[in-house]
């Protein structure tokens, strides 16, 4: 963190009356810099127009950690409107008297972006500026034997990457180079990661548990059954880049990172240089949905601009490079077991989950995990994901399940050793919890699903956003190879609240996802438009995940690893439940209910139940 | 080697080989069109040939010689308008793309269906998930239109 005197200028009222604001998350296509800037414009009492959101930067921008895990509104929003009223001497506007936060705003940035005008660092063009591309292994963790030389070719140990001052012959370049490089051998993937995640346990720890032997000692029917969550990737439409340049003995790096403080903290351990000699300043990417290549395209500029001796150099990722080595959504086993008594109520719950970890962030330990840092002469062995513990949690996200069993034990099994990267996807261990925890009660719901979660749910807003999804789903006509299902989670069981209905329509054992329907309660909605484009969003996102993603070793382009298409694309009806409870972030919270919903649609629309995704036709007729 | 860019005439001295993607983004800063995977299966580096969406990442840069060449920033029409509108975007990157594909379906069927639009978008890949907004936006442009 910042220190007190270092503490940066939130919010400076300009000459010619517009207002800059200095904040320290970022925009990744979420609306967030739009949403800030209702906030500034509101507790300012000036036109959301005059306000000026600048990019965040570590030569000026307060260091709000990471923009991840649905906080930006939370914890950034908080900030900032504390600076503004500071700013205006008085105390923070009521949420009564909000007129610009809580109207829809349109984006700010979207218009320039329709135009086709620089948007993004992949767009930066800086005098002399080099481009870059780098030279990677077929495998992780190979290491570099022999590379024949070839203008603009640097090199570190084994990390190497070519230069030249026009983009295809940087190309060209590189694949020559490719061709002819020898690498030494790197370990295999393992075939079944499931197994392997199993055998391969470091420390298994209980995240919540309550004993209940008298509640237990009822249960009269018992169930357990296990469920499959593959590597799913990031697959950013434009591949990870970034921009870096030594001034001096200064190194200024442009990046699309969510966490601009910690990236500089890893590239200066990694380059071996004092912290306050590198510059970071975010420049926007394609959506990340998480934890993509950019940190890890961004230690490879810096390397590269300070190898070149040079002017500024533009590394810009391939296709194949992002498919190769950017980290994963890790893939997870599930296992649960529950116990009902006569009444049908569950008594005991159990939960038991194996993972790496979900959390692979540059600059949180004093040991670096980017791939370059492993690559170099002097390299440094790269730490492990780590997750924080519960309720943000990584792996164990959404482990614990919202409704009240007497008797419930969650443990997760954390796997250290990683066969390939993985780190943060969008929802984190939630995606493949909730698709445990909300397919398995549908598996013991006995036909009702909607009264069974009713009947073990007590929160108020819990239960009002899975009414408001039935109600808006309305009646359902069944019929011969269609579905519907529900599902239901509490993000982070302390943020936004949802409740998803899907329908499907299954030919033999092809599905197709016709309707979505999410109910959701975001407390207040900052930007209620915003908060529908994101879970629209983020449904048709968690679709394409249910229903295709797999990512397996040597998967490298987008013919292996498909993604949905327009035509596939459901259409999805969003309801916001009227609240003027405190703002909850809004991208994740769809993940898990959407993957759960269709999961229970399906087999409501074949009586088969699918515990392995993606819901592949091979999937679908194993089952 | 000469092609007409944006209505204007142009000439390059990038070697024959040189993708279209390049000569665009590098030599004439036209960088609305976009890099996504370099052989023509996501649709974000999409310009129009002769009126003809097609992508540029990996188009010899001769094929364009003497034809007219389109790109994102050479539009100022109902489509962007019309995303504008339906707010049908997040991160906005393959948006170029789909902007030319989504005006080169209007030029050649100005009612289509539904169906006619999310097929004529089928090439362009958007990962955010804004593919409703954008279906509904191009509807409108083309009521718009009429």
């Amino acid at each position: 963190m910042n220190k007190p005197e270092k503490l940066p200028q939130r919010v400076r009222i300009e000459a010619d009356g517009t207002v800059s604001i200095a904040v320290g998350k970022v925009e990744l296509g979420q609306g967030i810099s739009t949403a800030l800037a209702q906030i500034a414009a509101e507790e300012l009492g000036v036109p959301l127009e005059k306000i000026k959101v600048l990019p965040a930067s570590t030569a000026y921008s307060p260091d709000e950690g990471v923009t991840s895990g649905s906080l930006s509104i939370q914890d950034g929003g908080k900030a900032l409107r504390q600076a503004c009223a500071e700013l205006k001497g008085r105390a923070e506007k009521p949420a009564s008297e909000y007129r610009i936060v809580g109207s829809n705003a349109p984006r700010l940035d979207l218009p320039g972006k329709f135009a086709g005008r620089a948007s993004y660092v992949h767009d930066m063009v800086l005098p002399g500026m080099l481009h870059a591309r780098v030279l990677r292994p077929p495998r992780p963790f190979a290491k570099l034997v022999s590379i024949p030389d070839h203008p603009g070719l640097v090199r570190d140990g084994s990390f190497a990457a070519v230069l030249a001052e026009r983009e295809e012959d940087a190309i060209a370049a590189a694949a020559k180079l490719r061709a002819k490089a020898v690498w030494s051998d790197g370990p295999t993937a393992p075939e079944d990661i499931y197994a392997w995640l199993k055998a391969h346990v470091a420390e298994s720890k209980v995240q919540k548990e309550n004993a209940d032997p008298v509640a237990k000692a009822r249960g009269v029917k018992h169930f357990k059954a296990e469920y499959r969550k593959p590597f799913i990737c990031h697959a950013s439409i434009g591949p990870s880049c970034a921009v870096a340049q030594m001034k001096g003995d200064t190194l200024h790096v442009w990046s699309h990172s969510q966490g601009i403080y910690n990236l500089r903290k890893e590239i200066a351990l990694v380059l071996r240089m004092p912290e306050e000699k590198v510059v970071v300043q975010h420049a926007e990417g394609a959506g990340c949905y998480g934890h993509n290549g950019a940190d890890d395209v961004a230690l490879d500029a810096a390397l590269i601009a300070r190898l070149s001796k040079g002017g500024p150099v533009r590394l810009q990722w391939t296709r194949e490079d992002e498919f190769a080595w950017e980290p994963y959504g890790p893939a997870m086993l599930v296992a649960v077991e529950a116990s009902l008594d006569e009444q049908g109520q569950i008594v005991s719950w159990r939960h038991d989950l194996w993972s790496n970890g979900h959390t692979h962030r540059p600059g949180r330990a004093n040991q670096p995990v980017l791939i370059a840092a492993a690559e170099i002469a002097q390299p440094f062995e790269r730490g492990p994901a780590v997750d924080p513990p519960l309720p943000a949690g990584g792996a164990q996200r959404n482990a614990v399940p919202g409704y009240e069993f007497p008797d419930h034990k969650v443990t997760m099994h954390y796997v250290r050793e990683a066969p390939v990267h993985g780190s943060s996807l969008r929802s984190l261990g939630a995606f493949g919890n909730v698709f445990a925890i909300e397919s398995f009660m549908d598996e013991l719901a006995d036909g009702d699903p909607v009264g069974f979660r009713l009947k073990h749910l007590k929160d108020p807003r819990g239960r009002a956003v899975l009414e408001e999804a039935v109600r808006k789903a309305g009646v359902f006509k069944k019929a011969e190879g269609r579905g519907r299902g529900i599902a239901y989670a509490r993000y982070k069981n302390v943020g936004a609240y949802c409740a998803v209905v899907a329908e499907v329509e299954a030919t033999g054992a092809e599905l197709k996802v016709t309707r979505l329907v999410a109910a959701v309660d975001v407390g207040l909605p900052v930007n209620p438009d915003g908060v529908v484009n994101q879970i629209d969003g983020g449904c048709v996102q968690a679709t394409s995940w249910a229903l295709k993603e797999e990512w397996r070793p040597g998967a490298v382009s987008w013919e292996d690893y498909p993604i949905l298409r327009f035509s596939d694309a459901p259409p999805v009806e969003v309801s916001i439940v009227k609240s003027t409870q405190p703002s909850l972030g809004a991208g994740e919270c769809t993940m898990g209910p959407v993957v759960a919903a269709i999961a229970n649609a399906l087999h409501d629309a074949l009586g088969v139940r699918v515990r392995k995704l993606p819901f592949t036709p091979e999937n679908i007729a194993s089952a | 080697m000469k092609f007409t860019l944006n209505g204007k005439p142009v000439e390059v001295k990038a070697g024959e080989s040189t993708p279209l993607l390049y000569v665009l983004r590098n030599d004439f800063g036209l960088v609305g069109t976009r890099f996504g995977c370099g052989s023509g299966q996501c649709g974000a580096c999409f310009v129009m040939v002769e009126g003809n969406p097609i992508a540029s990442c990996d188009l010899p840069v001769s094929f364009v010689a003497g034809k007219s060449v389109m790109t994102v920033e050479g539009l100022h029409g109902k489509v962007q308008k019309a995303l504008i509108a339906e707010q049908a975007a997040q991160c906005g990157y393959c948006m170029s793309g789909i902007i030319i594909s989504a005006t080169a379906l209007l030029a050649r069927n100005a009612t289509p269906s539904e169906k006619d639009v999310k097929e004529a978008l089928d090439k362009n890949l958007c990962r955010c998930g804004s593919h409703n907004r954008v279906v509904r936006a191009v509807m409108r442009a083309a009521r718009e239109q009429a």
